[in-house]
């Protein structure tokens, strides 16, 4: 059905609704790209055969929706019941039955398929009172859990193109950009540029063409908030940038997906199929006399096209490589001509942000962060997942209340976030109030919203390292300061990890930091020192121990580190069995022995070990214990 | 440039033919054609630079620019170990050490029988299951070494 006019819309979405209110109970399964991998997809089909096999979709009006990410990844698949808001996880398809005859006949909780709180061993029924959901405020990720993704009419039943209905027939272009400036809202992506401050400044640029963009090349490594709203909830998106599109006059749009993201582009795609069959995108949209359409462009795998002026490059079949930036893209973007170009989440938000007004939005987070923000929160942390916060909530509260604290209760190191242009925060900021401000003065930045939790077992050298041979790998290599900077450096911290650091490196470091700040092209480059320098300032005692000492203090860079068993194993043999390489000896119930010539220095017996009874000290001792 | 194996160049037409003969739908184009080949053929690079008028340099240029593309042929059975921070911190590197036990190859290579080619990736945004290793389709979350026998036997099927 084409819908041609605002009380068409109106009706279609009372229609939606009253359908919605029609079905008495529902079993949402998560079919996110996490639950997917666990079996979501067997489980969804489990509860649909059941119910049609039994009748019950008439009998007592049950449904089963597939829904996108529930962001509770690790305990998947998830499946929550409606109305009563019992929540199962790890649910395995060959249960359904069981499920159906017991929980939804017999009104009877199985406690096995509880969530567990590893605070305190509890097992908690109800969804909204689990801490990893209660403590959150979701506004770009609203509809993700609770609506089938592929089903328009679902999604319009929960408020999707409320927001759009309301600008096209009770705004005009330059209201819609007042509201969206009252909200204060800023870019999701990264840096935090004020949204409406781009579109005025792409709206007043000279031309009757321009481009809306949307960056779903979600590329920093632990964040994967885009990912999930592209799959859960792609009509959010497509309503705020046919928003945006009003606002700014244009009539082209394109998403750029990351290759990595194959469901994304599925679920955008028949998003977008519906959405023009209902007259929500193309021409006339919604009888508006508004014309505006999307298009799809998969990305090539490059983590450079992240940034805007490569995306732009990319879209036109181009390699992705930025370009200085004199004149902005919001003048001169994609193929020369205006351009905006918005993370998912920035446009996930505003259709929100247009349906409950801009004050709405600024009424949550601090003075110059306005709204909620969405983090992955992931790493050595119990409760891994998607959340969203007001701005302005602690690292603590985000870390220890919601993610349940430090996996195995090991102490806390750092938490890495924004990606590899980032930094790592300590512990003593821990009280840190999550905003853009804040990160950044912590040496860090907000990035895409990854948060990585690191503990006494990750080696803050090995850490940027690891970024530093991220980026020298995805450096496009266009300017010299980025591609030979992150190439010197990266093999100063070859030689750190192995043993051949030298008194000076650090200073060098510094020194090759300045001037990849200074000379880069683009933030690719003048950001790749951020993870470099934000472990030096915070764990410069670390980096003093792998050169003075030749020794990695938390057991991980394997050329410094050997482990030893200690008295107290019980003789479990779980690590003999873990040992890739055989190099540990020993019957059950006995001691066991580490083989220092077969040993890698792997750790994956001090992983596995019950007891804690394995230790690490620095290889150079055992040179000395031979020589003795 | 070395000797290609001649492919059937009727599948390059069909996929030229869907979209417009523009320098933008290079990307997209190479896309459906190492879909389709596993790779991206010589001559059929020839073809997409030919038809699309963009210059042979340029087709060649984009195609190592970006990670999706291969100019060599791959496995039947790619094996994506994601190496993105989450997965880096909780042990991905191991998982990559056993797969070059166990099949012999490093990242980037390919088996000699074209079964299997073992790639490194930089998150694929799974981070709350990792470490993350991706077998054909299927994702394994929380992957260890120790089971990755049982990941090469039954992640090469179709599943979704």
């Amino acid at each position: 059905m084409r819908i041609e006019s605002k009380d068409q819309f109106a009706a279609f979405q009372a229609q939606a609704r009253e359908r919605e209110a029609g079905r008495k109970k529902r079993v949402l399964v998560c079919c996110g790209t996490g639950c997917l991998a666990t079996g979501a997809r067997e489980v969804a089909e489990a509860f649909a055969y059941e119910i049609a096999e039994r009748g019950l979709d008439v009998e007592i009006g049950l449904g089963v929706k597939s829904t996108g990410c529930h962001g509770f990844c690790e305990r998947g698949p998830l499946v929550v019941f409606q109305p009563e808001g019992l929540l199962y996880t790890k649910v395995q398809a060959k249960r359904v039955p069981e499920i159906v005859e017991k929980t939804i006949l017999g009104g009877e909780i199985i406690p096995g398929l509880l969530y567990k709180n590893p605070a305190d061993n509890e097992r908690i029924p109800a969804y909204e009172e689990i801490p990893f959901y209660k403590n959150q405020v979701r506004v770009a990720m609203r509809n993700i859990g609770r609506i089938d993704p592929t089903d328009l009419t679902d999604a319009v039943a929960h408020d999707a193109y409320a927001g759009l209905a309301k600008a096209l027939f009770e705004m005009t272009p330059d209201e819609v950009l007042d509201e969206v400036e009252t909200s204060g809202q800023r870019g999701r992506g990264g840096a935090g540029f004020y949204t409406a401050r781009k579109w005025r400044s792409c709206k007043a640029a000279p031309g009757d063409r321009r481009f809306v963009l949307c960056n779903g090349d979600e590329g920093d490594p632990g964040a994967f908030k885009d990912r999930s709203i592209m799959e859960g909830d792609p009509h959010s998106v497509l309503e705020g940038m046919i928003i945006g599109a009003y606002a700014l006059g244009a009539h082209d749009g394109y998403i750029y997906v990351r290759d990595e993201y194959p469901l994304a582009v599925v679920n955008l795609q028949a998003a977008i199929v519906e959405a023009r069959k209902a007259g929500l995108l193309g021409e006339n949209i919604l009888g508006s006399g508004f014309d505006f359409d999307i298009r799809i462009s998969r990305g090539g795998g490059a983590f450079v096209c992240g940034e805007s002026s490569a995306l732009m490059r990319s879209l036109a079949g181009k390699t992705g490589e930025p370009r200085a930036k004199y004149v902005h893209s919001t003048e001169k973007g994609l193929f020369d001509l205006p351009t905006v170009l918005n993370n998912v989440e920035t446009w996930a938000g505003i259709g929100a942000i247009i349906h409950h007004g801009g004050a709405w939005f600024a009424s949550m987070g601090t003075a110059r962060s306005k709204g909620t923000k969405a983090f992955s929160l992931v790493g050595k942390v119990k409760n891994t997942g998607l959340i969203e916060l007001p701005m302005g909530t602690t690292l603590r509260h985000i870390i220890y209340d919601i993610g349940g604290g430090v996996l195995k209760d090991r102490p806390f190191k750092a938490v890495q976030t924004g990606g590899p242009s980032g930094g790592c925060i300590p512990e003593n900021l821990l009280d840190l109030p999550v905003d853009y401000e804040r990160l950044t003065e912590a040496g860090s930045m907000m990035g895409s919203g990854g948060m990585i939790v690191m503990d006494d077992r990750t080696c803050m050298v090995d850490v940027a390292r690891y970024f530093l041979a991220f980026l020298t790998e995805e450096s496009c290599g266009k300017c010299v300061p980025c591609r030979e900077g992150l190439k010197q450096m990266l093999g100063i911290f070859d030689a750190l990890v192995e043993g051949r650091g030298r008194q000076g490196d650090i200073e060098r470091i510094e020194t090759l930091a300045a001037g990849m700040q200074l000379g880069s092209l683009c933030e690719l480059g003048k950001s790749a020192p951020n993870p470099v320098l934000s472990t030096l300032k915070y764990f410069r005692s670390e980096y003093e121990a792998h050169i003075a000492d030749r020794a990695c203090p938390a057991g991980i860079c394997r050329d410094l580190t050997a482990f030893e068993i200690m008295d107290d194993c019980d003789g479990c043999h779980v690590c003999f069995k873990a040992c890739p390489t055989n190099a540990i000896e020993g019957t059950i119930k006995e001691l066991h022995v580490i083989h220092h010539d077969l040993c890698i220095s792997c750790g994956a017996c001090l992983d596995v070990c019950p007891t804690d009874s394995i230790r690490t000290f620095p290889k150079i001792e055992l040179a000395v214990r031979e020589v003795v | 440039m070395a000797e290609q194996p001649c492919v059937d160049l009727s599948k390059t037409e069909a996929i030229l033919g869907s979209y417009p003969h523009e320098e933008p739908s290079l990307i997209q184009v190479l896309q459906d054609v190492h879909r389709a080949y596993n790779y991206l053929p010589c001559d059929v690079l020839v073809r997409v630079a030919e038809v699309l008028e963009v210059p042979l340099a340029k087709v060649f240029s984009v195609s190592t620019f970006y990670k999706a593309f291969s100019l060599e042929p791959q496995g039947d059975t790619i094996i994506k170990v994601c190496t993105g921070t989450a997965c880096h911190i909780r042990g991905a590197g191991q998982l990559v050490e056993e797969l070059e036990r166990k099949l012999g190859i490093g990242a980037g290579e390919t088996t000699e029988d074209l079964k299997f080619t073992v790639k490194t990736v930089n998150c694929v945004g799974a981070c709350a299951m990792a470490p993350v290793m991706i077998v054909g389709e299927k994702y394994w979350g929380g992957a260890k070494p120790a089971r990755m026998s049982r990941y090469l036997a039954e992640g090469g099927s179709d599943e979704n």
